[in-house]
């Protein structure tokens, strides 16, 4: 593991990558500070730039944009009561009364400390488990593999939408379409084309993020503009207050922390939960563990009610990492956009990743105690500025997103068709967002689709035909019936409502 | 009456995957490969199937979480036009040139969302594309095609 981390550690610290990892980390804070635009759609828009880069530095570059964009959507939830992330909703309980209260400065610092602990803490724990898990992933066969991203998709269609669960299943089946269309990987045979030539060589992932993310964000904030329910109230950007944090603050915060940095990581590694969970269940938590007294100033302004759902996001967006790095299946919908970016630089994750490309590995779990530390440099200082930023008006914010998602596709094909494309997904896209279907799924399927045919196809022709493959296995077994048993459960579910009704 | 645009959305779901798996069933594949247990139309029509089972349970089963949408605070002229505009300026980019379209679909969309600070408006289209694509074709070396600059002898 020395000998990892040392090479981790020469590939992270080269000139250029602390640069990434800054302007990662900066761009991000920024994008993610615009309610409504979350890490997807900033690394979504970072894709296009990477491919000029070495796979190293490019990733580098993206998980910079990560860590900047959950930091970044914490500075909204605090200051406009508008979440940029789902996984910053839980910081504006108590963040936002605090900015109310005049301490905006103060609220700012906690959650940049918080985060800071957090992402680094998490990023321990990944150093220690993510080796282990690869040594234990290099046992799994096509089959465990297939049932695993059966599981995946199941599981973030069962988290990432309360209560939407078959629209979010809907969603997935939709993504896997949509990767089937172009020439079959083995035999070359045209599917989905209708003669389009344009077509032949499938849908880029990038148009299908762009479209879904970006674009679709752009077109849903115009469409929203007018609706009472998403106008915030404002803080006042100019006086936020001073930055420091006194002993009694420190003092709940170092309790806080730690625990809050394990569950955090805990439900990131789980495929689908991610940041939005964590922050929930840390800030339950919390609530449960501290006093009565403490207890009262939940809502009201806790430091603790603030620190602990910042310090799980940040620890979630780690834990993420865990089954995209081991075995090549992203738990989030932002790692899965990172699988794609990963694929496109023609690297493939999995169990064998830190053994084939161990530069890549290491210097991704060495970049986020960088991008954690640069983090905090970076914006801790910079908290009333970057906060000025919020100010921006949307009627320059929106065509500038549709610029840099268009030029993004423009400059990958010099093509007018994907640009229809992207402008068609993107409304459809948009209409769906209306009514609550998610857009995660659709992305995960859509990177899974090509691995999760390929299993399929090994696994059958392993097995003649025969579909015995799915219980030969007991670990194949295991992972069928936990995916089934998600999938009844939330039927069964969405049928007791009714009869409630 | 009121319909639930949840369930139409789903029954639109369950038409095209019924398509698909048509479309699925059409894939020509080789002779010697019509009876190997898995071919290139396997895939694709096992999720034809799941479309029809998942899109169909939605639409049978009760709705819990019915999503309102209110169509009248809603901007659809402005994400209309803008809709367009993005379409014109796809048309357009290859045959006049990366600057001139995108400087103008920058303009112009800045307009119809209701901006009218027109120094603003113009420092935020023409010189930010020009800055903006010096960046793309001068430092990080993507070729940008523009018969546009070309004509006026701007760009070789």
């Amino acid at each position: 593991m020395i000998e990892g981390i040392l090479i981790g550690l020469t590939t992270a610290l080269t000139l250029q990558n602390i640069l990434m990892v800054m302007l990662g980390c900066f761009f991000g804070t920024i994008i993610g500070m615009l309610p409504g635009l979350g890490p997807m759609t900033a690394i979504a828009l970072m894709i296009p730039i990477t491919y000029g880069f070495d796979p190293a530095t490019g990733l580098i570059l993206m998980a910079g944009v990560y860590y900047g964009a959950v930091f970044g959507g914490s500075t909204s939830s605090i200051l406009l009561n508008a979440p940029g992330v789902p996984g910053t909703v839980a910081t504006s309980f108590d963040g936002y009364p605090m900015a109310q209260q005049g301490k905006a400065g103060k609220a700012l610092a906690i959650a940049a400390w918080s985060s800071f602990a957090g992402g680094t803490l998490s990023a321990i724990y990944l150093l220690f488990m993510a080796p282990s898990l690869s040594k234990v992933s290099l046992s799994f066969r096509s089959p465990d593999y297939f049932a695993l991203m059966i599981l995946g998709l199941t599981a973030i269609a069962a988290f990432s939408s309360k209560g939407q669960f078959l629209k979010a299943m809907m969603m997935v089946v939709l993504g896997l379409m949509l990767a089937s269309v172009g020439q079959d990987s083995l035999s070359d045979i045209t599917r989905f084309t209708f003669n389009n030539m344009n077509l032949t060589d499938g849908i880029s992932f990038v148009l299908v993020v762009m479209a879904t993310f970006a674009m679709s964000e752009a077109l849903t904030i115009i469409l929203k503009r007018n609706d009472p329910t998403s106008a915030a109230k404002q803080v006042s950007l100019t006086e936020l207050g001073s930055i420091k944090i006194n002993k009694e603050e420190r003092t709940k915060m170092y309790k806080t922390i730690p625990r809050s940095s394990v569950i955090g990581f805990l439900i990131g590694v789980l495929p689908g939960a991610g940041a939005t969970i964590a922050s929930f269940l840390a800030y339950g938590m919390e609530r449960n563990i501290v006093n009565d007294e403490e207890k009262e100033k939940f809502g009201k302004g806790s430091v603790n009610g603030l620190s602990a759902p910042e310090t799980a996001n940040n620890a979630a967006c780690s834990g993420s990492f865990v089954p995209m790095l081991t075995l090549g299946i992203p738990g989030s919908g932002t790692t899965a956009v990172m699988l794609g970016a990963l694929l496109g630089f023609g690297v493939q994750p999995g169990p064998r990743l830190y053994m084939t490309n161990p530069e890549i590995f290491w210097s991704i779990i060495m970049s986020m105690y960088i991008g954690m530390v640069i983090l905090l440099i970076l914006n801790l200082p910079l908290i009333p500025y970057i906060a000025r930023i919020l100010a921006v008006p949307k009627n320059y914010l929106i065509p500038l997103i549709l610029f840099f998602s268009i030029t993004g596709i423009y400059v990958m094909s010099f093509n007018n068709f994907d640009i229809y494309l992207m402008i068609g997904i993107a409304v459809v896209a948009t209409f769906m967002r209306l009514y609550d279907f998610p857009m995660p799924p659709l992305i995960l399927a859509f990177v899974l689709g090509g691995l999760m045919e390929e299993n399929l196809r090994r696994s059958l022709l392993l097995s003649n035909g025969s579909w015995e493959f799915l219980w030969d296995r007991t670990l194949t077994a295991c992972i069928l019936l936990t995916t089934i048993l998600i999938v009844v459960w939330h039927i069964y579910k969405t049928m007791f409502k009714k009869t409630k009704g | 009456m009121n319909i639930n645009t949840t369930k139409v959305i789903s029954l639109l779901f369950f038409i095209f995957s019924a398509f698909y798996l048509y479309t699925a069933y059409q894939i020509q594949v080789f002779a010697f490969d019509e009876n190997a247990p898995f071919n290139a139309r396997t895939f694709p029509i096992y999720l034809g199937y799941v479309g029809l089972f998942f899109s169909g349970l939605k639409i049978i089963l009760p709705d819990p979480n019915t999503i309102k949408v209110q169509h009248k605070t809603l901007e659809y002229k402005k994400t209309v036009i803008l809709i367009v505009i993005a379409i014109i300026y796809g048309a357009t980019i290859l045959k006049v040139g990366y600057f001139l379209t995108t400087s103008l679909f920058l303009f112009s969309s800045y307009y119809f969302l209701g901006e009218r600070r027109w120094v603003l408006m113009f420092l935020l289209s023409f010189p930010f594309v020009a800055a903006f694509m010096y960046l793309l074709h001068g430092v990080l070396d993507i070729y940008l095609r523009d018969p546009f600059l070309q004509s006026i002898g701007v760009m070789g």
